[in-house]
């Protein structure tokens, strides 16, 4: 099959893969004649289509891509106005063009993905997106610091995830995966917030305040500085990478099995939905399914998961505004939520539940009673909050019209999950590509037109409740019957009584243990909606049984970017406010 | 000579049994079930007073009510705050006054992973904590790096500042922190930690 041919794996000398089966992607002629069509729309002889097998693929000549970004955003029929996702692989065994940058964009017109490769190299820069699509502004910083690819007219091409004293680039293939570098106190990033002049308040003294890394108002680590007029906020800068974990790297150190603990700590208050939008990932890599008991339990778990995020969302947003009684209400529900996964699998907050092909091991037999009881008891302690806090004068004074962004703004910067609902946009990966079996279910998308903290709030409190409404009719359908991971001895391991009684299973046990799961050379792409936005995978395989690339789009490092610019003109009190209604989670924004 | 160690939350108790107060080393404040109580002969005062280092009594006063500084960076700060909260309740063991200013805290609970970018902060927030401090290392990143053996991860807080007390876990379980903290302030009332 001549699709099957990737120009963009490296070429693979090792030992043949043991999978017996060939990546063949599902829906491949549908993409291609897609990719056709775009093609022609765009009809310029430095686009070259590509076999892609998600999405339509192209490569793009490295001087023109602003232009073909532009064609893609402004063309009428297409609409791909909202940037998803930029990184890039690296190949040094190829003689020209070692990097390859790939950009996803999406069209909430058409519900449609496409994908953009750019090779470069070393010494050769490539045009900055900015500021057509605003929201690629952190993403070429985070491919300039981990790749050492520079993007020429961008605005502020600074390291981003590592600090100021780090050397070389950490995410080429020569890097040592474990080469550290020290920061000193003197080293330590100066930040100058970018100040709008304005003359009307020119004769008072302004104040320039930091807050964080550490500071109880950023649930985490984040760095805000902010020039103040009075208590006006006239200019703010941010700083992250204070919890860079290094997870891609790490990814590319460990085998595929391995790197599931690693996506828990990504977002580490809906730990389960990571786990799902990985092995998803690599399970549609391998060509396999999980099996409809799997499937079921996941889908359970993913939404009690979401659920629990917003919950801790909104508890600590509310404690920053000085409702604390709301914390503790809203954190008892969750410690039950914990509870039925730790009845699961034995660990409350990173449970590791998932394997790639299933579930690491069988839900206990009361698991539905126990989502039974949470259903029926959740409710209330939303109700109860919701009574407090919805028509609290207090609170409506502090969050309407509070951190505003318009929709369109938020499509630039490549908003999605309850933020981008929250300005009126219907876009949840659960509806528009449905996983897990979600178009069988009946559930709505609350959106709000606001695009304030106070409409943040209320799309989290619906959700919950929808989230809730999914779980309901999950329960009432059943556990269908059935093991919970793939019968394939390539992927997953042989039950422990097989492997002490027959030799076969022995040999498979030992192979996979030994050898890891290794699947098809290619790449693929696969999103989840997760707590905060489209959690989406990219996964390059090279047939070994180390992923050769896994690239994480974190929905919060897309979002943050455009705090700086909701929080300009408005007080530092606001700035708190809006910070904890964005759910920004350090784990997944530094990855 | 029998020594009879009492064990509840509170209490520091390793005292003689049978031996009135005055006659040899007094370590306690409380009189274990059963005993008479305690009087000197000639002792217009009664029972109603006792003797003690005032060691103990310093580090029994410290041990119970420690205001901990949560310098939570990432995962192991959620369970921190799900052992603050209503469900396990900090507060029994005296340690609820969360303080997120060095200035106001003695104990810094390091929850989370320390990457090389917030290595200096953090020693510029121990350094600014007045004495007695002390430090509990929570989780397993903060105790080595944990699974992160990567280029931008500390391994192991105790890199940059000293360490009383490493939590095990992934993260660990809001039990296993109050048990870490329980550890300190035994530490703390056996005079143990002194810098």
């Amino acid at each position: 099959m001549s699709t099957l041919t990737r120009a963009s794996a490296i070429p693979y000398t090792g030992p043949a893969p043991t999978n017996r089966l060939p990546y063949v992607p599902s829906g491949l002629e549908a993409i291609e004649r897609r990719g056709e069509q775009i093609g022609a729309r765009i009809a310029a002889p430095y686009v070259v289509a590509e076999p892609g097998e998600d999405m339509p693929s192209f490569i793009v000549e490295r001087d023109r891509i602003v232009d073909v970004l532009r064609a893609l955003h402004d063309d009428s029929d297409l609409r791909f106005t909202m940037p998803l996702d930029l990184f890039a692989v690296d190949y040094p065994g190829r003689a020209e063009g070692r990097f390859e940058v790939v950009y996803h964009l999406y069209s909430l017109k058409n519900n449609e993905r496409v994908r953009l490769k750019v090779r470069t190299d070393d010494d050769r820069s490539l045009p900055s997106s900015w500021p057509l699509f605003k929201g690629f502004d952190w993403f070429e910083r985070e491919v300039y610091d981990l790749f050492g690819i520079r993007f020429e007219g961008h605005p502020n091409l600074r390291r981003i995830l590592t600090h100021e004293a780090f050397r070389g680039h950490a995410l080429r293939k020569d890097y040592d995966p474990a080469q550290r570098w020290l920061l000193t106190e003197k080293d330590i990033a100066r930040i100058v917030p970018e100040v709008e002049t304005d003359d009307e308040h020119g004769e008072f003294e302004q104040v320039t305040l930091n807050l964080g890394p550490s500071h109880p108002a950023t649930h985490g680590t984040l760095r805000i500085v902010v020039t103040l007029d009075g208590e006006k906020i006239v200019g703010a800068g941010t700083e992250i990478g204070y919890l860079h974990r290094c997870f891609e790297k790490m990814s590319e150190t460990h085998t595929w099995q391995q790197v599931i603990p690693f996506t828990d700590r990504l977002n580490y208050m809906s730990a389960i939905i990571n786990n799902v939008g990985y092995c998803m990932t690599v399970e549609k890599l391998l060509g396999i399914e999980a099996p409809p008991r799997a499937q079921h339990i996941r889908l359970v778990l993913s939404e009690l998961m979401r659920v629990a995020d917003h919950l801790v969302c909104i508890g600590t947003n509310l404690v920053d505004m000085g409702a604390l009684t709301n914390f503790w209400y809203l954190f008892q529900p969750r410690e039950e939520i914990y509870g039925l996964v730790e009845a699961c699998c034995g660990a409350r907050l990173l449970p590791t539940y998932t394997r790639i092909g299933g579930l690491a091991v069988d839900a206990p037999d009361d698991f539905l009673r126990m989502a039974q009881r949470l259903v029926d008891s959740i409710p209330k302690y939303i109700d109860d909050v919701d009574k407090l806090v919805r028509r609290n004068r207090i609170f409506r004074d502090r969050t309407e019209g509070i951190g505003q962004i318009s929709a369109e703004e938020a499509i630039n910067f490549g908003f999605t999950g309850p933020c981008l609902r929250a300005c009126g946009i219907p876009y949840d990966v659960r509806k528009a590509s449905p996983y897990l079996g979600y178009d069988t279910y009946d559930f709505d998308i609350p959106i709000s037109d606001r695009g304030d903290t106070y409409a943040r709030y209320l799309v989290r409190m619906e959700e919950m409740r929808q989230s809730l409404r999914i779980v309901q009719q999950a329960i009432d359908r059943g556990l269908p019957p059935g093991p919970v991971i793939v019968d394939d001895p390539y992927v997953a391991l042989p039950p422990k009584e097989n492997v002490y009684n027959e030799m076969e299973s022995l040999i498979y046990h030992f192979k996979l243990i030994m050898h890891g799961i290794q699947p098809p050379v290619g790449e693929t792409y696969f999103q989840v909606e997760g707590g905060n936005g489209e959690l989406g995978f990219h996964v390059v395989s090279d047939g070994t049984k180390n992923p050769y690339r896994v690239r994480v789009r974190p929905p919060c490092f897309a979002i943050y970017q455009a705090y700086t610019k909701m929080i300009t003109g408005q007080t530092i009190a606001d700035a708190v406010a809006t910070l904890g209604s964005l759910n920004i989670i350090a784990g997944e924004l530094d990855h | 000579m029998a020594f009879d160690k009492v064990d509840s939350p509170g209490s520091i108790i390793e005292r003689k049994i049978g031996q009135l107060p005055g006659e040899g080393p007094e370590r306690g404040l409380i009189t274990a079930p059963g005993d008479a109580p305690r009087q000197t002969p000639g002792d217009e005062l009664g029972g109603s007073y006792f003797t003690t280092t005032f060691d103990t009594m310093v580090g029994w006063a410290r041990g119970n009510s420690l205001w901990p500084l949560p310098f939570g960076t990432a995962c192991c700060a959620i369970e921190f705050m799900s052992m603050v909260s209503s469900h396990y309740d900090i507060s029994r063991f005296g340690a609820e006054v969360v303080r997120f200013s060095p200035r106001q805290s003695d104990l810094l609970i390091v929850a989370g992973t320390i990457v090389d970018k917030i290595a200096p902060v953090m020693k510029k927030i121990y350094e600014q904590m007045p004495e007695p401090k002390y430090v509990v290392a929570m989780g397993a990143c903060a105790t080595s790096g944990g699974f992160y053996r990567a280029y931008h991860v500390v391994q192991g807080i105790d890199e940059v500042i000293p360490v009383d007390i490493w939590v095990p876990g992934c993260p660990p379980t809001p039990e296993g922190l109050m048990y870490g903290i329980l550890k300190l302030k035994e530490k703390i009332e056996r005079g143990e930690i002194r810098r």
